[in-house]
């Protein structure tokens, strides 16, 4: 019976929030994931201070590691973007991972020969075609969503069960690369169809540069044209926003085409850049981690830029570290997991506070 | 073999059923939390931490039905991360369940590695065994196909009786139904939403990861990073497909295991074997996205499901 | 009544003082309730009457003071308590799951959670007895949100009497209500007097108070002003009691019609759920007049509403502005042909909490120029816009800036008033315009339509407050299932005549009579 008793708790909004009420939640948040990480590394026999050390390090710590953590955040940001304006408009696109797969697929159907074009013509070319791509194919859910009222979270994320297998039906088919040893990969693409890099000698390509583009591009889109402002209006009051004359139903659809290809430029971002071939483990999860990305941004595509650097400085501080002291990367997601969790539940603290009652 | 064949053997009737009774439990679960009125996104990964929870208790030393409950535990504790963030606090269900996703499936890999640094492959346990029910199971056709099975298997299909029972037929089942409909109507009770909602949740998360655990302990004898797939999604899929009734919900179930049961077999036959094996994989998402939109039409869905509620929130 | 003093006191409210922030909610409130009494609890909106009863039923705690029942002191804070204790509370917005049964609504929290059955039967047996000894007519297998509004009503005071309930609240029971219907309701309650139960009434339409109440306690700004008896008092003392001066019924100056602005041409639309829709509906909306639709809630004022605001359009018929029929009907449609809509739920439909005061004021105009060029806000514009409109419409507020949620009812109404009369509409939609308003905001709101009338302006004024439809209407309609009465010019209707058409009597001879 002490169960259905409850604890008796409110949440009371705030109306002029202090500067320790809108800052300290988040700051306790980080501290809390930061001891999670700390008790998880002592689990596995290891120095916590050691452990924590290193993946600073190994995130930050040397030119090589800075690039390899910009390198990483690359598709990060362009997945935390489309996760950012999807969930705007309160779209929940669930589905980057596909729509990576999507823009990826267009990259190397175009990019490994078959457009013999120059470099300034291929390389738009790519970046557009790859963006309609990714448009298609949250453009399904979209419209179930629209025409029929179906869930987007579930059809988009069993998309992604789906996309995947059709392109490992692709590379071992159509797609395969002849070369390939039976291995399911294609071909590689032509030189014009690779990102360049930025500065010659330094390991970071144009895709860094596109994606920050994308980011600012964004944000002026939310801030400054009448589409942005719908989409915030959409997501805030589907209701209030019909009853004003606002096209919600178009407003979505919109929002998911923007959405999509957004999400396909990061794997245009990483065949074109990185990989330069399609293979079945292109994306470790990038677009599942977009989810993570935008909302530690507070879906603020400006932020989006500062939590992919983040995020990806973990993995790739993780990785180095579990290298040196064999604690399990896996630590990063846990850490990434805990902090998504945890910040989400600080940012409700620095607008309401508890009261017991 | 005539697909007439198939579906009148007795093994293909016994593999349906065997694929159906994790996404049994775990779509008991999750309608049990959305009957309450919260969606559980964290079913993919709670499903996947009851798999290794359950599959690494056997492992070390424990039995196969201690092990089922330490695997429940553990999901009925990552069910309580999400309903403390959900309900008490009302935070965004879509976002905390796939945080909770991520959180059981991250916490369940680094346990594994940890667990077992060295090997290669994983090693194997002794797994539920095929417990033929006397009578019964001498039943021609019928009895091999549904008499044959492991005790998970039963176990799974009472649990649809118990949960329509609790649900339909006692007060606490009422509250429940109450709080995911109008919870406004319990607080006025004097019963306590958040109560009820978290222990639908905790309890339902409990269902989740024994589907997990039966995949591990049941089907198979070990544990495979990615082998619960989509699962969880697919049963988020069955609730809507079951129109949030646990009689349903089986039906519905069975007849996705059937399928997917079909398709593995006709992957087999000469005609399967002209056509791309991918397509064959692809067919239970494709069906769970046309049962969503068979059934987007009907409007059983709670209508509390995804309201946050806080009695003193002005 | 004689001898309610000598009678055994049931409920005791001691001083209770609940503050929320700065705002003092109830100010040292005492009440005392005698067994077989009905005592009214009379005061405006925002007088602090729900906080109160909030404290007494245990949602919330209060600063200082206690409640006793039946001489004993309730725990603060625990809702169980109050009603183990036989308190019952019939709230104003119904407290009712639609998808369950009435003996699922009615049986709810009534048995121990922790039991492997439900005794149904017995249940059963136990609300038909009720039923027969209050008349309280209702079929416990009916899904409730099959049920009409005064019977989920009765299913709510079925709840509190299966609970054995010694002392009812009720809560503005007959805003919904038609009269008949509050007359069948105040039956009951006389008949639960009657058997011992002892009533709080909480309203504030004071001719019902002086109905049913035997005493009347009077709430203002969260204080208790005065207290007296019904018999030896009148409603005109009550209601300078209430608004803390002596108020007179505005007069307002009829209008002069001028040619129909909107015209339905026998409109039909679906029915939504339990909600019907438009009827065969014909209906004319004349330049300078104010059109007053009475009836009780959900009977086809928010198709009505929809269908004028763009967000339906007619299954059948014509609708026509300025005598040319629409072909595409949406809420910007509506807009554009000069239709200013205020809609039922400011909260939820006519503005974005989150939303600056800036976003919301430019909600319906942002997509054309000033507010916007080929798709680029034009945010300074904007916000000069929303300085006037705060200006002009006397809006308390920090600036542009501030997120409209932190606004008061009133403040966020005064907003919504800016940004549909500002472009100086032909037709205005008012529906529920001063719903949960202080006073001061009513008679602005009041003052605003009245203007916009003079102006020339058609106005459609939806409301379930009799009183108000009456005070400002030049003609009057009724709705009742989805059908319109005739038209009703002021003052040829009383009460009483209205309330029968509101029951949805005369209709088809009303029809017979308009053909």
């Amino acid at each position: 019976m002490g169960l259905m008793r409850g604890w008796h708790m409110r949440l009371e909004p705030i109306a002029n929030p202090s500067l320790a009420r809108s800052t300290l939640p988040p700051v306790l948040a980080i501290a809390a994931t930061v001891i999670v990480a700390s008790l998880l590394a002592m689990l596995a026999g290891a120095d916590p201070f050691a452990v924590l050390g290193l993946i600073l390090k190994g995130a930050a710590g040397s030119k090589f590691a800075v690039l390899e953590t910009l390198n990483r955040a690359t598709p990060l940001i362009f997945t935390g973007l489309a996760v950012a304006v999807a969930f705007r408009a309160r779209l929940w696109n669930i589905g980057a991972e596909a729509q990576l797969y999507a823009g990826a697929l267009m990259t190397v159907v175009l990019g490994t020969g078959a457009l013999p074009w120059s470099a300034t013509a291929l390389l738009p070319t790519l970046v557009l075609v790859s963006m309609l791509a990714g448009a298609a194919v949250l453009l399904v859910p979209a419209l179930l969503k629209v025409r029929f009222g179906v869930d987007e979270v579930v059809t988009t994320l069993l998309f992604n069960f789906i996309f995947l297998l059709f392109i490992s039906l692709l590379l071992e088919g159509p797609l395969k690369d002849p070369m390939g040893m039976g291995w399911p990969k294609s071909e590689r693409l032509i030189a014009e169809a690779r990102l360049p890099r930025i500065v010659e000698g330094l390991r970071l390509h144009w895709g860094f540069a596109l994606a920050l583009i994308s980011a600012a591009l964004v944000w002026v889109i939310q801030r400054r044209t009448t589409l942005g402002y719908e989409m915030r209006a959409v997501g805030l009051n589907r209701e209030a926003a019909r009853f004003a004359g606002i096209p919600v139903n178009a407003v979505l659809i919109k929002t998911a085409l923007l959405s999509g290809g957004l999400a396909a430029l990061a794997g245009f971002s990483e065949v074109a850049g990185v990989k330069g071939s399609l293979t079945l483990d292109l994306s470790p999860g990038f677009g599942y981690t977009g989810i993570i990305v935008a909302m530690l941004a507070l879906l603020n595509p400006l932020g989006v830029i500062a939590a992919a650097l983040f995020v990806a400085g973990i993995f790739v501080g993780a990785d180095s570290m579990s290298r040196a002291v064999g604690v399990p990367t896996y630590l990063a997601d846990i850490m990434l997991a805990t902090a998504l969790l945890l910040m989400v539940l600080a940012i409700l603290l620095t607008r309401f506070r508890v009261v017991r009652e | 073999m005539d697909i007439l064949d198939i579906l009148l053997s007795a093994s293909f009737w016994a593999a349906a059923i065997r694929i159906a009774s994790p996404l049994i439990f775990a779509t008991l679960g999750e309608l049990i939390c959305e009957r309450a009125g919260v969606l559980n996104l964290g079913i993919e990964g709670i499903m996947v931490a009851g798999a290794f929870a359950g599959w690494m208790a056997v492992y070390s030393g424990l039995g196969l039905w201690p092990g089922v409950a330490v695997a429940m535990v553990v999901g009925m504790g990552f069910g309580a991360v999400h309903s403390l963030l959900t309900v008490p606090f009302g935070l965004s269900q879509h976002v905390v369940g796939l945080g909770v996703t991520l959180l059981a499936t991250s916490s369940t890999y680094y346990a594994y590695r940890l667990a077992l640094p060295e090997v290669t492959s994983p090693p194997k346990i002794t797994a539920f065994q095929p417990w033929e029910i006397p009578l019964l199971s001498d039943i021609p056709l019928i009895g091999p196909a549904f008499f044959s099975q492991t005790p998970l298997t039963y176990l799974a299909f009472l649990l649809v009786g118990v949960v329509s029972l609790v649900l339909y037929r006692t007060p606490l089942g009422l509250a429940l139904r109450a709080a995911g409909e109008n919870p406004a109507a319990v607080a006025a009770q004097g019963l306590s939403v958040t109560g009820l909602r978290m222990g639908a949740v905790i309890v339902g998360s409990g269902l989740m990861a024994m589907g997990g655990a039966f995949l591990t302990m049941s089907a198979f004898d070990s544990f495979f990073f990615e082998m619960v797939n989509g699962r969880g999604w697919i049963c988020i899929a069955l609730v809507v497909f079951g129109a949030w009734k646990p009689g349903k919900a089986l039906l519905g179930a069975v007849l996705f295991a059937a399928f997917d049961a079909l398709q593995i077999r006709v992957q087999q036959t000469p005609l399967g074997a002209d056509i791309p094996y991918q397509i064959f994989l692809m067919t239970p998402y494709v069906l769970s996205i046309l049962a969503l939109i068979v059934m987007s039409r009907r409007a059983e869905v709670p209508a509390a499901l995804m309201v946050a509620f806080n009695k003193g929130e002005r | 009544m004689t001898g309610a003093d000598t009678a055994q006191v049931v409920l005791r409210l001691d001083r209770i003082t609940k503050r929320f922030g700065a705002l003092t909610a109830n100010d040292a409130v005492s009440l005392s309730l005698h067994r077989g009494e009905v005592v009214a609890l009379l005061g405006e909106n925002g007088a602090g009457k729900t906080t109160l009863m909030n404290i007494l039923f245990g949602q919330y705690t209060a600063d200082e003071g206690q409640v006793m029942v039946m001489g004993r002191a309730l725990p603060p804070g625990n809702p169980r308590a109050a009603l183990e204790a036989g308190v019952g509370m019939v709230h104003q917005h119904f407290t009712l799951a639609d998808n369950l049964t009435v003996l699922e609504n009615v049986t709810l929290g009534t048995e121990p959670l922790w039991r492997w059955r439900s005794d149904r039967a017995a249940a059963r047996d136990k609300i038909a007895k009720l039923s027969a000894d209050f008349h309280l007519a209702v079929d416990p297998d009916a899904r409730v949100g099959s049920l009409t509004v005064g019977e989920r009503q009765r299913v709510e005071i079925l709840k509190a009497l299966y609970r054995e309930a010694r002392i009812l609240i009720l809560d503005e029971p007959t805003a919904v209500l038609t009269p008949q219907e509050t007359d069948d309701l105040f039956a009951t309650l006389r008949e639960a007097v009657a058997k011992g139960l002892s009533i709080v009434f909480i309203s504030h339409k004071l001719h019902e108070v002086m109905d049913i109440a035997h005493r009347v306690v009077i709430l203002r700004h969260g204080k208790v002003v005065a207290e007296m008896d019904t018999a030896n008092t009148d409603r005109h003392a009550l209601a300078a009691a209430m608004v803390g001066s002596d108020v007179s019924a505005p007069r307002v100056a009829p209008g002069t019609a001028g040619a129909p602005l909107l015209q339905l041409h026998a409109v039909t639309t679906a029915d939504r759920g339990s909600a019907p829709g438009l009827k065969s509906l014909n209906l004319a909306l004349r330049a300078g007049q104010i059109t007053g639709l009475a009836g009780v809630s959900g009977n086809g004022q928010a198709a009505l509403a929809d269908l004028i605001a763009g967000l339906g359009a007619p299954a059948s018929g014509r609708l026509d502005l300025g005598g040319a029929e629409m072909a595409q009907w949406s809420p910007r449609a509506a807009v554009e042909h000069g239709i200013a809509r205020i809609p039922e739920d400011r909260h939820k439909t006519g503005t974005i909490a989150d939303f600056s005061l800036t976003e919301n004021a430019i909600l319906e105009s942002y997509h054309k120029p000033p507010m916007s060029r080929a798709g680029w806000m034009s945010w300074p514009r904007a916000e000069a816009e929303t300085q006037a409109i705060i200006k002009g419409y006397d809006i308390r507020c920090p600036g542009p800036d501030t997120r409209i949620r932190l606004l008061s009812g009133g403040n966020m109404q005064k907003l919504i008033l800016g940004r549909v009369l500002e472009a100086n509409p032909r037709i205005i939609l008012a529906n529920q315009p001063v719903r949960g308003l202080d006073i001061g905001a009513v008679n602005y709101v009041h003052e605003q339509l009245l203007k916009a009338r003079d102006r020339g302006a058609a106005v459609l004024l939806i409301s379930e407050d009799l009183d108000e439809i009456m005070a400002l209407s030049d003609v009057i309609h009724v709705m009742s299932e989805g059908r319109l009465s005739p038209e009703f010019a002021r003052g040829t209707m009383t009460p009483a005549e209205l309330g029968v058409w509101m029951a949805g009597h005369g209709f088809d001879a009303g029809l017979a009579h308009a053909s």
